[in-house]
């Protein structure tokens, strides 16, 4: 089912795909180029920023990951939408 | 294990019903060259290529499914609001007749997905030559698709795609020279 989120969401979501391309960028650079050090370093900054966004998004809008890998609210929130399709 | 992410790797913004696109996108979901094909053959290849690379295949067999996903979307809502008539004025009706708006895994022309589109012939130089085509062949698609599309937000997101392809291209590139490397040093020892 279609649904419009609130503008800051899309922000949140943007934010949080623009950190996670440069670390998708880092992960296949670093598979290739494994002694990088200064790649590395910035690999692990930016693996702690999306951290931070991950939780900012979480706290208001549920689970971004299930299986344990993001906290639940009451009740089950995980499965209610929207899913990415249906924005 | 795999863990899903309810997140699109990029954003894809369709604002108009647009099957004809649909149809051409299609050839990306279960096309030969298209993001499953690509998904399945690198994920699969893991088990038997040297250790050196079982991560770079594992990463962007992996990324493939987010591009799998961003195509799906894409076709879902260029369709979802389309009448039988619009399908039929944009030549999905024999689409339509067996799946109605779901979607499924054939290409542009109707031709269900076949694992025959994947090779495996386990040795690793003759398998990262086939991902690097196989990146090449999905490149030059994404461009096709592009040219034939008048919808700004959509080419945004393909020109996305697009570039992924030449990235994962030239990391597979360098794949094959660590392992000619590592082949050189063993006869040079």
């Amino acid at each position: 089912m279609q649904q419009t989120l609130p503008e800051e969401f899309y922000q949140w979501m943007e934010e949080l795909q623009a950190v996670d391309f440069v670390l998708v960028e880092l992960t296949l650079y670093l598979d290739t180029h494994p002694q990088d050090q200064n790649a590395v370093q910035q690999f692990n900054q930016y693996a702690q920023q999306r951290k931070k966004i991950k939780r900012a998004i979480e706290s208001k809008y549920g689970p971004l990951q299930q299986y344990g890998n993001s906290y639940s609210g009451m009740p089950w929130n995980w499965s209610s939408g929207p899913w990415p399709w249906q924005l | 294990m795999w863990v899903y992410e309810k997140k699109l790797q990029y954003p894809v913004k369709i604002t108009s019903c647009n099957p004809r696109l649909a149809k051409y996108l299609i050839e990306q979901y279960g096309g030969a060259d298209g993001e499953l094909a690509a998904a399945l053959r690198y994920l699969n290849q893991r088990y038997t290529i040297p250790d050196k690379v079982i991560g770079l295949l594992t990463d962007i067999g992996t990324e493939e499914f987010a591009h799998l996903e961003m195509i799906a979307t894409m076709i879902y809502k260029l369709t979802k609001d389309a009448t039988p008539e619009q399908l039929k004025a944009a030549g999905i009706e024999d689409h339509y007749v067996n799946h109605d708006s779901a979607l499924f895994y054939h290409n542009a022309a109707g031709v269900p997905f076949t694992a025959s589109y994947i090779a495996a012939k386990g040795d690793p130089i003759a398998d990262l030559y086939e991902d690097i085509a196989a990146e090449e062949k999905a490149r030059a698609t994404y461009q096709w698709i592009i040219n034939m599309s008048d919808d700004p937000d959509l080419n945004d997101s393909l020109r996305f795609l697009r570039e992924r392809e030449i990235i994962h291209s030239q990391r597979f590139r360098e794949a094959v020279e660590i392992l000619k490397e590592e082949r050189d040093r063993k006869i040079f020892f």
